[in-house]
């Protein structure tokens, strides 16, 4: 079967639906979203605590309301949806190979793609922790599908390694079904989260957070029987004689997440080694004409209200190129330095018809900080905040101005100090 | 007078506040906050701290096991397992509705717990 889309976007996440949804408001009219679960959503599905959509909305919504909200509105459209199917492949010509049980082999030629296709966890295998391979052992998004969509619970005394933002909130929850929480240890000097949800989810229950603490074995044959925990000293190595052994029947992984970039690759669009996501420019198309790319495939996000905008930049680039409308192909690159681990975009197209936000995460937490961004340089803007840390996106705007004042090709470095 | 270093929780923007409190308990300033809601968490949480819960009931004869819920609005911290029990006592029967009302008034809270996806 072969057929033919202005717009098909791959995944129907919070991104992919907000993408879809823009291109549709600025008149592409034949849009196709491919979706590999059963409903769209994405992973707002598992995530039942509320907190989304402030910024958004200015509403405090769970996951599934949110998502909610953009399943109605494409429903409400002729945007066509096809759920339980898998994108195999992307082409140099932008003809998308996709499979599914009801229409077998699909053929599908676009005019621009957006890969929205999200990220996945960071499993045990990329930890190497010693131990045998019994049951108990699970991502905490993996734990947070049992017990919010399948109903049941993985465990009943649990310790986390890991305090992303996903291990947190199943800290809280499985507390709130009863379950034990012996603790949560994060190999960083800081936690990798959100400071509210240490807040909420950890202090409220007295679920202690042991810094500087990872998992250095596991016990049990065919059960988790428990794990032994060390202190790491500053090159993040386990300091011998500081082991201790919890005795638990879950271990839940919160170490991170990849964005899942298997399509990007095969399609040779080339990616950034800092967010594993493509390199992009203000609309957030990649190197590959026509493919745009937003949501947290393109960069992990901390708040899904920052992916909808992000995911609107991409579905109205995407409007502009099948328009034929396009920019020069002379661009004004980014770059972190000193601190900032990178900037999304990567690089800013030099005619750009709009102000440009600039999306960067530092390296450790900085206290006092004055933020510069140069060019040649020159100093073009600072900021000065008093806390930064790693597990919270920053921005900062650009005026459309200063980018057409800058030469082509230059670049714009963006750095923070410490105030002394 | 003393003072009390927050971390809002209302948004996960989570600004720190400064609540400055007299020798009764009263507030007298909140600083820090960039928001009304940063605002009004920082008075609730020196004087009756309260939050959101959210969880899920069973559902028998829908797409799921279970539907997600939650408190439609925040309710005293000390009532959250309380609460908890009570969600726990609930089957719905499907189809369920976003925004269904699942238990009028929970534990006399005037909150309501309310689903939050379709089933």
């Amino acid at each position: 079967m072969e057929t033919c889309y202005d717009l098909v976007v791959v995944g129907g996440g919070p991104a992919g639906m907000a993408a879809a949804l823009e291109a549709h408001d600025k008149g592409v009219e034949k849009i196709l979203i491919l979706e590999r679960a059963d409903t769209l959503g994405g992973i707002l599905e598992q995530c039942i605590h509320t907190g989304f959509g402030l910024h958004y909305f200015g509403e405090e919504l769970s996951g599934p309301e949110y998502a909610g909200r953009f399943i109605k509105q494409i429903k409400e459209t002729d945007i066509d949806v096809k759920v339980d199917t898998m994108v195999l492949d992307i082409s140099d010509d932008n003809v998308v190979t996709a499979v599914n049980n009801k229409d077998g082999l699909l053929t599908i030629k676009a005019k621009a793609v957006v890969l929205a296709m999200g990220c996945r966890e960071r499993p045990r295998g990329a930890l190497s922790i010693a131990g045998c391979r019994a049951s108990g052992i699970m991502t905490a998004g993996t734990a947070q599908k049992y017990v919010n969509i399948d109903g049941y619970m993985p465990g009943k005394t649990v310790v986390i390694l890991g305090s992303g933002d996903i291990g947190l909130i199943m800290a809280r929850r499985m507390t709130l079904e009863g379950a034990k929480v012996k603790a949560v240890c994060e190999l960083m000097p800081y936690s990798g989260g959100l400071t509210r949800n240490i807040v909420q989810c950890l202090e409220d229950f007295g679920i202690p957070l042991r810094l500087s603490c990872t998992v250095v074995s596991t016990h049990g044959k065919d059960r988790l029987e428990g794990v032994t925990v060390a202190n790491v000293d500053e090159h993040l190595k386990p300091i011998p004689g500081t082991e201790e052994y919890i005795p638990c029947d879950t271990l839940m992984l919160s170490v991170g997440l990849i964005p899942e970039n298997e399509l990007s690759k095969n399609a040779g669009i080339e990616l950034d080694r800092i967010t594993n996501g493509p390199i992009v420019d203000e609309y957030r198309e990649t190197k590959h004409k026509g493919v745009f790319a937003c949501g947290n495939v393109l960069q992990v996000h901390d708040l899904v209200d920052y992916v909808t905008e992000e995911s609107q930049l991409a579905g109205a680039g995407a409007a502009k190129y099948i328009r034929g409308e396009k920019n020069c192909d002379e661009f004004v690159n980014t770059k972190g330095e000193n601190g900032v681990r990178y900037i999304v975009p990567q690089r800013i197209s030099h005619d750009t018809d709009k102000d440009v936000k600039l999306y960067f995460r530092v390296g450790r937490v900085l206290k006092n900080v004055t933020l510069t961004i140069t060019c040649n340089g020159e100093v073009i803007y600072t900021k000065k905040k008093k806390k930064m840390c790693p597990g919270e996106m920053e921005y900062v705007p650009i005026k459309a101005d200063i980018i057409h004042s800058l030469p082509a090709d230059s670049t714009m470095v963006v750095s923070v100090k410490e105030d002394a | 007078m003393s003072k009390r270093e927050l971390v809002c929780v209302s948004c996960p923007i989570g600004c720190s506040i400064t609540v400055e409190l007299s020798d009764s308990g009263e507030v007298l300033s909140v600083t820090g906050n960039t928001c009304k809601r940063g605002d009004a968490y920082a008075r609730a949480e020196c004087t009756h701290p309260e939050r959101m819960v959210t969880s899920t009931v069973k559902v028998e004869g829908g797409r799921l096991p279970v539907v997600p819920v939650k408190t439609s609005s925040p309710i005293p911290k000390e009532k959250i397992f309380d609460c908890m029990t009570e969600i726990n006592k609930v089957t719905l029967k499907a189809p369920v509705s976003i925004g269904d009302i699942v238990i009028e008034n929970v534990l006399g809270t005037g909150v309501n717990i309310v689903a939050t996806n379709n089933d």
